[in-house]
């Protein structure tokens, strides 16, 4: 069926109202809908957050659970399916293993899934070690030392930390 | 009760309307969102968890060049009062120190803050770095920022992807992990009714507005805090650039509209802003909201110089200390005292007799 507005192209959209208590029914294109103020579903789509909303499970025609939901993180054991339902993830490695479908997201959220801002050399990788960084590492492995009950371990690491102190 | 002198300025140093165009941008914030590599992200976080990072973050602040010194305040160990009014100084959000009906703040929820940066610890992200400035400022506070950033990034392993850019608990702040906020004064806008068409521009331009505290609060006051809404795709200088860009543009529809309000109706506008300060100097019950709406008014009034005497720094003072969880601290009652607008009117009375000229 043609638009009723444009006569040109194929209608889309039923669009029906009431005027004067009777019901008047326009079959219109996207054009001509978009022009006379009726968000179509594809216009909700291109807008951001429509699709951050439909990403996300929470409007939109995908509200049933998908096959990749139950997609998991192998890091942190947490589920596409918490992530759609939380909005926030895991950890870091989520991206890793949600990175299809968070590639996605992130192109219609911010219009790209690319950085561009500065990049982070981890502590360590300029080469020269920096002494307190030695140390910061040290009480971490005490700790952890501790927790594991490996006490030998332990008083090894605390007599270096007091000599780098 | 919260050792406030433990913080340098009080943790308001950015209120003391110093900053460029400080009588319409009261302040400029920025926050960086940053996870450590190897600790699963705050909403999944377990107490122990939450209290590894914090250990972390405070032995690598103890190190540091910039936090060295710094003052940790345990959000989990204090009163709600003590929270709130933290909260009511910008230094955590709302989240972190869970002022939420029922809420009550995770364990390990903590601010280190030194001088115009800090860190929020175990938010919504592992850290969330922040620099703040008066007036406005987005150049200055970056460059606190990315100072720390750096000092601390050398210390903790942050969580970092190629192509993603900065791991965030929610996707929105990847990237970057930059949100810039500015928090201006549109009484001109709102008076000529523009304001409406001016935040709905920013919306078309990737930028978001919220209210006086940021995300999830109300406007109060004519004060709205503008912001870029996405951080991923562009670098930090575009990003704040943009923002920059736009605030310039609000400034300037918000002086013009000043001048077309003193134009076609300077009666109205005296009376207003007169009306305003007059009600604040002899009023002797002041709710919150009405106080907030009354300083607007005055501010008004002494940013088009209709009001002489009287310095932005005062009423800054005004907006911060006639804060609930402020006035009930300084008068040594609870924010729910049924005397309270008693107490804030006296007080609004008070500092004027003392700081008006």
């Amino acid at each position: 069926m043609m638009c009723d507005n444009c006569k040109e192209r194929e209608s889309k959209i039923n669009f029906t109202t009431v005027e004067h208590d009777t019901k008047v029914t326009l079959h219109l294109c996207e054009q001509c809908a978009q022009q006379k103020g009726i968000e179509t579903g594809e216009a909700i789509l291109k807008s951001p957050l429509g699709g951050f909303i439909q990403a996300m499970g929470k409007g939109g025609t995908n509200v049933l659970p998908t096959p990749a939901d139950g997609l998991r993180c192998a890091a942190c054991g947490s589920t596409l399916k918490d992530f759609r339902e939380s909005g926030r993830l895991g950890c870091a490695q989520c991206y890793e293993s949600f990175s299809t479908h968070l590639k996605d997201l992130l192109r219609r959220l911010h219009g790209s899934s690319q950085h561009v801002g500065e990049r982070y050399a981890p502590p360590g990788a300029a080469g020269a070690t920096d002494p307190r960084l030695q140390l910061l590492e040290l009480k971490e492995q005490l700790r952890r030392a501790v927790e594991n009950e490996n006490f030998e371990l332990a008083a090894e690491l605390r007599d270096r930390i007091r000599v780098l102190e | 009760m919260i050792d406030l002198s433990l913080l340098p300025d009080g943790g308001i140093g950015w209120l003391d309307a110093s900053g460029p165009k400080g009588s319409i941008v009261l302040s400029t914030r920025i926050r960086l969102a940053r996870n450590l590599e190897g600790y699963v992200f705050s909403q999944r976080a377990k107490d122990a968890d939450r209290t590894a990072v914090l250990t972390r973050v405070e032995e690598a602040s103890a190190a540091s060049d910039l936090l060295k010194g710094a003052a940790t305040i345990r959000l989990d160990r204090l009163e709600r009062i003590e929270r709130q009014l933290l909260h009511e100084r910008h230094l955590v959000s709302k989240e972190l120190a869970g002022l939420d009906r029922e809420a009550r703040p995770r364990p390990g929820a903590a601010l280190v803050v030194q001088g115009t940066v800090g860190v929020m610890v175990n938010e919504e992200d592992h850290l969330r770095l922040h620099g703040m400035r008066s007036g406005f400022a987005l150049e200055e506070a970056y460059a606190d920022l990315e100072a720390l950033d750096a000092d601390l990034g050398r210390l903790l392993p942050f969580a970092f992807h190629p192509e993603f850019g900065y791991l965030t608990s929610c996707p929105t702040n990847a990237g970057t992990g930059l949100r810039a906020s500015v928090l201006i004064h549109l009484p001109g806008l709102v008076l000529t009714k523009e304001v409406g068409k001016v935040l709905q521009g920013l919306t078309q331009v990737g930028l978001t507005f919220r209210g006086l505290y940021g995300e999830g609060s109300e406007v109060v006051g004519n004060f709205f805090q503008l912001s870029n809404q996405t951080t991923l795709g562009k670098s930090e200088d575009e990003l704040l650039d943009h923002l920059g860009k736009i605030v310039r543009q609000v400034i300037e529809y918000e002086e013009q509209a000043r001048e077309v309000l003193l134009r076609t109706a300077p009666d109205e506008v005296a009376d207003k802003t007169w009306r305003a300060y007059g009600l604040l100097k002899y009023a002797r019950k002041l709710t919150f909201e009405e106080t907030m709406n009354l300083l607007s008014g005055v501010r008004l009034g002494v940013g088009l110089n209709l009001i002489p005497g009287l310095s932005v720094y005062t009423l800054n003072k005004l907006l911060i200390f006639t804060q609930p969880a402020h006035l009930a601290a300084l008068e040594g009652r609870q924010t729910g005292d049924p005397e309270l607008p008693t107490a804030r009117a006296t007080y609004v009375r008070r500092v004027l007799e003392t700081e008006a000229v």
